[in-house]
């Protein structure tokens, strides 16, 4: 009974921790891209100013706004953190739909709240004790993290010597 | 700091992020598993486990760390049916499943031991980490494809705990089902999160004799998570499992 309720939260956190992250790559690919645009723009201000006023670099952004950068200006010119909240699409798995709404403070997860999830009928309890196909994009995207280290059935290769020491050296 | 030494014929490297000189804290960690490869290395001849085979277990007084790690493979043996042995069918020992894991679990402890908070050890690929790398971020553990070293199959956030992987791509068919000798052949990889690194070896190795049925039982055995690669391709996952964040998050 015990172990059952246990492997029923089990499930209950993969799917939160698969949908939460999903939905928060997609919003971290998107914030990602309006820093790269921030960087971009605050750049061109750094120009901009030196050639109007002796103002510090800092306040170059706000000089950058105006300029006639085309539309990425509009993105760039919210860099305070803002609360938002993104609710997921439902994602229909073996165990039934899972859907989850996230909130952010700029690109930080404060909060992960469900909007639907399979019912935890005895049913389900059962199926729990298979594996849960893993939502492909997640461990995808995962992949392109910088990694510290590297696990894998990995001896005397000396592939596997060169792999240590450029996963160590990517740090 | 960082440092490498090929311990059991295998890359191991430890990675102390704490601001002291853990140089001498290293070379104690380094120490216990030369002493383990000593004492059970299969290629020494004069290691106690050698002698064991040799002799048929007749007239040899074990040490306690051999009879520790004999209590190990049993126990993991009756709990996974069979699937995981440490005794080949001619009745000489095969630690191998969980020496390099218990070996390096205590390693870790070492540099627990001495004080140290963030580090990440890293024997041949089984992987215990502390604390964290720095800016509190968690450690991001990399699982190797099986398609080849440089390719991840997943990066796992992990804090303070294990991981081992076990696959056939590396080292060719070792692993056996120990329940009816055959060669697995359902998954390419298996890879448990666990709290200590001893339990993490033996959960991995016996997952990858058991197949996709290994991974309840691991949980039920101590795994915090399972992540298994199968033989067309998909990506299984089960407990707790964080994924790290892309790099192009930031």
């Amino acid at each position: 009974m015990n172990s059952r309720s246990w492997r029923g939260t089990v499930l209950f956190t993969v799917i939160l921790v698969t949908m939460g992250a999903t939905v928060g790559l997609k919003l971290y690919g998107t914030a990602g891209e309006v820093t790269a645009a921030s960087t971009s723009v605050h750049s061109t201000g750094t120009t901009g100013s030196s050639a109007g006023d002796d103002s510090s670099a800092g306040t170059s952004t706000a000089t950058a706004t105006p300029t006639p950068t085309p539309s990425s200006s509009a993105s760039a010119s919210a860099p305070a953190p803002a609360t938002t909240t993104v609710t997921g699409s439902a994602i229909d798995t073996r165990y039934g739909a899972v859907q989850v709404k996230v909130t952010f403070s700029g690109t930080t997860i404060t909060a992960i709240d469900p909007v639907q999830y399979p019912n935890r009928s005895g049913r389900d309890v059962e199926i729990n004790d298979q594996a849960l196909p893993i939502l492909q994009q997640e461990a995808l995207a995962s992949q392109s993290a910088n990694i510290d280290t590297v696990s894998g059935a990995t001896y005397t290769s000396e592939g596997y010597i060169q792999s240590l020491q450029s996963a160590i050296d990517q740090r | 700091m960082r440092f490498l030494e090929t311990v059991m014929g295998i890359p191991m490297s430890i990675d102390i992020r704490d601001e002291v000189d853990a140089a001498p804290a290293a070379e104690r960690a380094f120490a216990v598993l030369r002493e383990a490869d000593r004492r059970f290395s299969r290629y020494l001849p004069d290691s106690e486990l050698s002698r064991t085979n040799a002799s048929g277990g007749r007239g040899i007084d074990h040490s306690a760390d051999f009879r520790e790690v004999v209590a190990i493979g049993e126990a993991a043996a009756r709990s996974s049916g069979g699937a995981f042995r440490i005794r080949r069918a001619d009745g000489t020992w095969d630690l191998d499943g969980l020496v390099k894991g218990w070996a390096a679990a205590r390693a870790a402890g070492v540099l627990t031991s001495a004080g140290l908070r963030d580090f990440c050890l890293n024997a041949g690929g089984d992987v215990a980490v502390s604390g964290s790398p720095g800016e509190g971020r968690t450690w991001s553990v990399g699982i190797r494809s099986p398609q080849g070293p440089e390719a991840m199959l997943a990066v796992l956030a992990v804090t303070d705990g294990a991981v081992a992987t076990s696959g056939a791509y590396e080292r060719g068919d070792h692993i056996v089902d120990g329940r009816d000798g055959s060669t697995p052949r359902s998954l390419l990889s298996a890879t448990v999160v666990a709290d200590d690194l001893t339990t993490a070896d033996v959960l991995a190795t016996a997952v990858f004799a058991m197949g996709a049925d290994g991974i309840p039982w691991a949980l039920s055995s101590g795994a915090r998570g399972v992540l298994v690669l199968d033989a067309s391709g998909t990506l299984l996952g089960a407990g707790q499992l964080a994924f790290a964040q892309p790099a192009s998050a930031g």
